[in-house]
């Protein structure tokens, strides 16, 4: 089997927040409870989506250490595949789903004397989590958070009513911008910082600081990745010795495990590393979206992580 | 199944010694006639039912006597239990993960009262009655991980993983095969196995991190590895390297049987939930050549392995000396014949000793 462990859960809360954010409560359908996890964790939630299985990481936004149920906040995404319109709107109260147990690839430096926390847009989900495990340990962070505008500012007024010394807010109608250069330079000794937001945002501040002498291990982040569509294309599985079909709205995960070909995976997003697959033989290009391989690798064109990725061309051949 | 607990030592007279039991599930290494380093891991959920394999953390005849072997340990070097200040809340994680699976595996020896952060432990294998919060140092004699590991078999090294990669900064090792935990300390996956041959070569370590990266909560992994030890000793560190690495010189060919003994570690591998580090528990089991060779497929098997093991091996494990003396008195119980697959030993359907 692949993938982390499975949770049988119904969903018993549904909380619209705003014209594109959905919060979902799940607890046990047993009714036991829910495993503990670190702040910053993911679950997987699999959706029966027509004749589509769809399994899309979510980040757990519930206090860590509540073990009586988990929430997670879901953006639509009107140009995405469905994932995020199925939970829109098939999702009903009461729902019988299947998630993953938590998983965290977006965890915190422990060691860190202040977290200093960068959100963009929907990217605050982890951070939320993140806040209240450091609460309950008495850490030391504070949040920046920038959103389109005031409307689309998920959990922002719950923020600053409790904490607000350390929750700053920016908008982009109203031409607020994260002096970033500053706020780095500011920090204290031993700061981790901790980005989570569209791809711009994390580059803008890795470089940021990165230009700024800040070391590596000292700047996370987590990119929300989720299969984007894409042309439909053929792929050979040499050792299945099969020859599947990846159409447009689904990933090439998806039509490996459609095709009831076992593989491994466990973020779907790009992120873990665990789908690695090998390429036997190509021809065509690449759509590498993942964050996994190197830029060597991507380029050398032996290697894909099919959560994400794509292929445009005439054959490809894999070793699965 | 209630556990008769030897009284014994691991130090000075060694009384400590396998019953018919113990021997029966002792954990052999080698599932065939040959042995290389290997990524050889598997989940750890369960095993043939009284095997070593069954439960999380596995208590045995030797627990209460290993926990007092312990004790003298920290009492004479208190360094072997370390935990660096970033650790602590993996330390509630284990105390948690170790009190919960023996409180539900062992019901007999073991119980856990919870109400909400009110717990009550009460191990009655140590006489311990104790109840404490949750969460709160003060009410804990020791740290968290200490508190615990001094009532668990085996040793315990827990991880920090930070990107992509397992840091030591916690543990408790005082069972160790040669290696110091003080050394150790604030190294990384790769630094710390740098004295080991061959592996590193054969990319076995790259590929044994990644699969540890990705070790989730609520799916265990574990993997066995073994060596050699002289007299039944626990405590072999590099620290009391003077007091146990001249015993290797008593061996005879009249006392190896009972002196020699083959020491396998069960290593499991667990995901901590609230801090994502990842503890590694280390547990040594000891077994004596003569209460070996009661298997007659595991005394041809074991010849066959000392036999063709390459030198690098047998240097690192540090046995290349003895084995000489080892092989001739192995070779005694090395018929020629073949041997079925796999660790177990096959007692009912393997031939006896022809020879
Ligand atoms: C994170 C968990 C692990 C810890 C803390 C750990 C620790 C150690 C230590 C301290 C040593 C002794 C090195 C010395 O001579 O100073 C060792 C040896 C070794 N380790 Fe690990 N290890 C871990 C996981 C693994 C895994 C997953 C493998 C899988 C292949 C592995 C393979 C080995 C091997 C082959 C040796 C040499 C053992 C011998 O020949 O006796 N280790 N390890
Ligand atoms: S499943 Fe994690 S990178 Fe593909």
């Amino acid at each position: 089997m692949s993938g982390a462990e499975k949770i049988q859960v119904k969903v018993t809360e549904i909380t619209p927040l705003n014209e594109l954010v959905t919060r979902f409560r799940f607890e046990r359908i047993d009714g036991g409870h829910l495993p503990t996890f670190s702040g910053g964790a993911h679950t997987v939630v699999e959706m029966q989506d027509g004749g589509i299985t769809r399994l899309n990481p979510y980040s757990l936004m519930s206090s860590p250490f509540d073990q009586s149920s988990y929430t997670i906040s879901v953006r639509r995404d009107d140009q995405g595949r469905g994932g995020s319109l199925f939970m829109h709107q098939q999702v009903k109260l009461g729902d019988e789903m299947t998630i993953s147990y938590p998983v965290n690839l977006f965890s915190l430096d422990l060691r860190a004397r202040k977290h200093l926390f960068l959100a963009g847009g929907i990217g605050i989900t982890p951070f939320l989590a993140q806040i209240k495990q450091l609460e309950l340990l008495h850490g030391h962070w504070e949040l920046h958070y920038a959103c389109r505008n005031e409307g689309l500012a998920s959990y922002a007024d719950q923020l600053t009513d409790r904490h607000p010394n350390e929750t700053h807010l920016y908008y982009d109608d109203q031409d607020q911008v994260i002096d970033l250069k500053n706020l780095l330079r500011g920090q204290p000794l031993g700061t981790h910082v901790y980005v989570c937001g569209p791809k711009g945002m994390i580059d803008w501040v890795r470089n940021t600081a990165s230009a700024d002498g800040w070391p590596e291990d000292c700047v996370h982040y987590e990119e929300f990745l989720a299969p984007q569509p894409g042309k439909p294309f053929e792929v050979r599985l040499a050792k299945s010795d099969k020859v599947i079909h990846v159409g447009e709205n689904e990933s090439l995960l998806e039509a490996i495990e459609r095709e009831g070909v076992d593989a491994p995976y466990l973020c779907r997003g790009g992120a873990c590393g665990q789908c690695e697959t090998v390429v036997l033989d190509h021809d065509g290009n690449f759509v590498h979206r993942d964050h996994w391989l190197t830029d060597e690798e991507k380029a050398a064109g032996k290697k894909i992580m099919p959560c994400v990725s794509r292929f445009e061309g005439k054959a490809l051949v894999l070793d699965r | 199944m209630t556990i008769q607990f030897n009284d014994e030592s691991f130090r000075d007279d060694y009384t400590f010694h396998n019953s018919d039991w113990a021997i029966k599930r002792f954990p052999f290494p080698f599932h065939e006639d040959s042995y290389m380093y290997s990524v050889n891991m598997e989940q750890h959920k369960g095993g043939p039912e009284g095997s070593v394999y069954e439960m999380r953390f596995d208590v045995d005849e030797h627990y209460v006597s290993e926990m007092k072997d312990r004790a003298l340990v920290l009492d004479q070097d208190p360094l072997r239990c370390q935990s660096l200040p970033h650790m602590t809340l993996a330390g509630w994680d284990l105390l948690e993960l170790i009190m919960v699976s023996k409180s539900e595996d062992y019901p007999d020896l073991f119980e856990l009262h919870r109400n909400g952060n009110q717990w009550r432990w009460i191990n009655k294998p140590m006489g311990i009655d104790h109840s404490f919060t949750f969460m709160d140092e003060t009410t804990l004699p020791y740290g968290p991980m200490e508190y615990i590991t001094r009532q668990a078999q085996g040793d315990f090294v827990v991880l920090d993983q930070r990107d992509e990669m397992l840091w030591m900064d916690a543990g408790m090792v005082t069972t160790q095969a040669d290696w110091s935990l003080d050394f150790d300390i604030g190294m990384n996956f790769f630094e710390w196995h740098a004295p080991v041959p061959k592996a590193h070569e054969m990319g076995i370590f790259k590929r044994a991190l990644k699969f540890l990266l990705n070790i989730q909560q609520g799916a265990p992994a574990r993997r066995l590895n073994w060596t050699m030890t002289v007299n039944p000793l626990l405590d072999t560190s590099p620290e009391n390297y003077h007091q146990w690495g001249i015993q290797k010189t008593t061996l005879t060919p009249e006392n190896i049987g009972h002196k020699q003994h083959l020491r396998v570690e069960l290593q499991t591998f667990f995901r901590l939930p609230r801090s994502n580090a990842l503890v590694f528990p280390i547990r040594c089991y000891l077994c004596s050549f003569q209460d070996l060779m009661t298997a007659p497929k595991w005394g041809r098997r074991l010849h066959r392995v000392i036999r063709d093991l390459p030198d690098e091996l047998a240097t690192y494990k540090g046995f290349i000396d003895n084995r000489p003396m080892m092989l001739d008195y192995l070779s005694q119980f090395d018929d020629g014949l073949p041997t079925s697959a796999g660790v177990w030993p096959d007692l009912e359907t393997e031939p006896p000793l022809a020879k």
